[in-house]
């Protein structure tokens, strides 16, 4: 990608000397947590309360509204969910402070107290009793206290081993196979063994590659607990919904127009994204935090992008790799997503959503090894600050799982 | 119609030659195009990505890039192999250097 306007040349980053290059200057929350980015958001609980954060947003410049479709009237283990995104989220470690806003207080207590335990300051506001205007007062001059208070929050020198990296691949095709998926791949190779966390996902596209995934696993316990789940999904989703050989959703439009022909196809290219030496040590629920140490996860996750990095994002995970072929634009509201494409077309007529070209694996004048090297230090980049495509597009997908219809 | 091969160093300072086809393991019955704009007849060059070994193979169609070629005679009901595992079968047979798709190639789940 060329600048066409020449660019004053970049001052010398005030990084340590003596420390490796893998360290980044992120904010250390209060659970001890790193995070890259510093947003303070206006979550709202349910569809309702969009219209409220969004003029909360509106009013207090520096704060984000995080708009979605659901929380009404939802039960059981959907319920669960979508409690478990919003405090998650609330929680990730690129927010500095939260205010929630629900239709009433009960259930907006919830997700304040949820957020409450990692130490950030939360505030609620119910919306019944006092309507959206009050609502939108009270809330708003919460909000500008938190800005304020977050925009003095200082960065520190902070080593790899705290970055949560995140992968999910998108618009894929026969390129992501070859190079940006095992570009993802290689740097897993080098970062896991530094102590990062990793978290791979999308059960359906794993469908055809079963028997690998199944292998990476560390031990037969942890391989057993993912066929489980993988397993579930396709009763649960595909035998109790498929009305053909879901030949046209799994490979997509896209995918097949980028030359894939099959769902196994598909899942052999997508598990190239963990590389060759990685094992994944748990096997996580939806938005669930990892509890098991540094490593690379599973995550029980639609394939559906802005789903999956929702997910993630509420696991945990502070920035997103995202290999596409045919140029998936997704992005997330608080977790920066950096796109990877080795399609040299793609990279050409779509450049400004790409933020790593590794075309030339295909060309043979770019080893993975060197790719690999080339994303991670776009990773770390990213981590101390570079806007991501995506960032610098506006691009906020924050979309909820629903697992089935509300009451 | 033979096609120039273009010759680049790469980022090991090796000469290398661009291929117009990539194939993931040697067990593979398919390759991938990796140029844009390939025509019929063009003699192309691929490259086996796990061993470094080359081919060369002519094109009997114009295929598209990211879109797979065929190795070897392709038989309907033949297994199709990439990255040296099974990723479906021929639903129609296929000559060597013809375009292997979704015309030809089907999944064997769902």
């Amino acid at each position: 990608m060329k600048d066409t306007i020449p660019m004053p040349a970049k001052l010398q980053p005030t990084r340590s000397k003596t420390k490796s290059n893998l360290s980044f200057r992120g904010w250390r929350r209060e659970n001890g947590r790193v995070g890259v980015r510093n947003h303070v958001i206006v979550l709202p609980l349910d569809d309702l309360s969009n219209a409220a954060c969004e003029a909360v947003a509106n009013n207090v410049k520096g704060t984000l509204a995080l708009p979605h479709a659901y929380g009404r009237l939802q039960f059981g283990a959907d319920l669960d969910l979508h409690f478990r995104t919003l405090i998650g989220t609330g929680c990730n470690p690129n927010v500095a402070a939260v205010v929630v806003i629900g239709i009433e207080d009960g259930w907006t207590k919830r997700v304040v107290d949820g957020i409450a335990k990692s130490g950030k300051p939360v505030v609620g506001f119910g919306i019944e009793g006092h309507g959206d205007i009050a609502t939108i007062a009270m809330a708003s001059h919460k909000a500008k206290d938190f800005v304020q208070w977050a925009s003095e929050l200082e960065r520190e020198e902070c080593d790899i081993a705290e970055l949560w990296v995140s992968t999910k691949c998108g618009e894929s095709d026969t390129t992501t196979g070859l190079a940006s998926c095992p570009t993802v791949g290689n740097m897993y190779d080098k970062l896991v063994p530094k102590g990062i966390y990793g978290c791979f996902g999308e059960t359906s596209e794993i469908t055809g590659a079963e028997h690998i995934a199944r292998k990476r696993a560390i031990n037969s316990k942890i391989g057993d607990k993912w066929m489980k789940t993988f397993q579930a999904y396709q009763a649960e989703v595909i035998e109790a919904h498929k009305v053909d050989d879901l030949s046209e959703s799994q490979p997509t439009k896209g995918n097949i127009a980028g030359g894939l022909s099959t769902i196994e196809e598909k899942a052999l290219g997508n598990l190239e994204k963990i590389g060759r030496k990685c094992r994944y040590i748990d096997v996580l629920e939806p938005a669930q935090t990892p509890g098991a140490g540094p490593g690379l996860y599973y995550m029980d996750t639609s394939s559906a992008a802005a789903e999956c990095v929702t997910l993630m994002a509420a696991g945990g995970y502070v920035v997103h790799t995202f290999p596409t072929g045919q140029g998936n634009i997704i992005g997330n509201p608080i977790v920066p997503v950096v796109k990877i494409s080795g399609n040299p077309k793609t990279v050409r007529t779509m450049a400004e959503h790409i933020d790593l070209d590794v075309s030339g694996i295909l060309r043979r004048e770019l080893t993975l090894e060197t790719a690999g090297d080339a994303l991670i230090d776009m990773v770390m980049r990213t981590a101390n600050g570079r806007l991501t495509a995506a960032e610098a597009l506006g691009h906020r997908e924050f979309v909820m799982t629903k697992l089935y219809r509300s009451a | 119609m033979a096609t120039k091969h273009r010759r680049k160093s790469s980022d090991k300072g090796k000469s290398v030659l661009t291929p117009h086809f990539l194939v993931h393991s040697p067990k593979d019955n398919v390759g991938v195009i990796v140029v844009e704009n390939l025509s019929a007849g063009t003699e192309m060059l691929g490259v086996v990505t796990e061993t470094d070994k080359t081919i060369t193979l002519e094109a009997k169609e114009s295929i598209p890039i990211g879109h797979k070629v065929a190795l070897k005679p392709l038989k309907k009901g033949d297994t199709v192999i990439k990255y040296g595992e099974d990723i479906g079968k021929m639903i129609a047979d296929v000559a060597t250097g013809k375009h292997v798709h979704i015309q030809n190639l089907k999944t064997k789940r769902w």
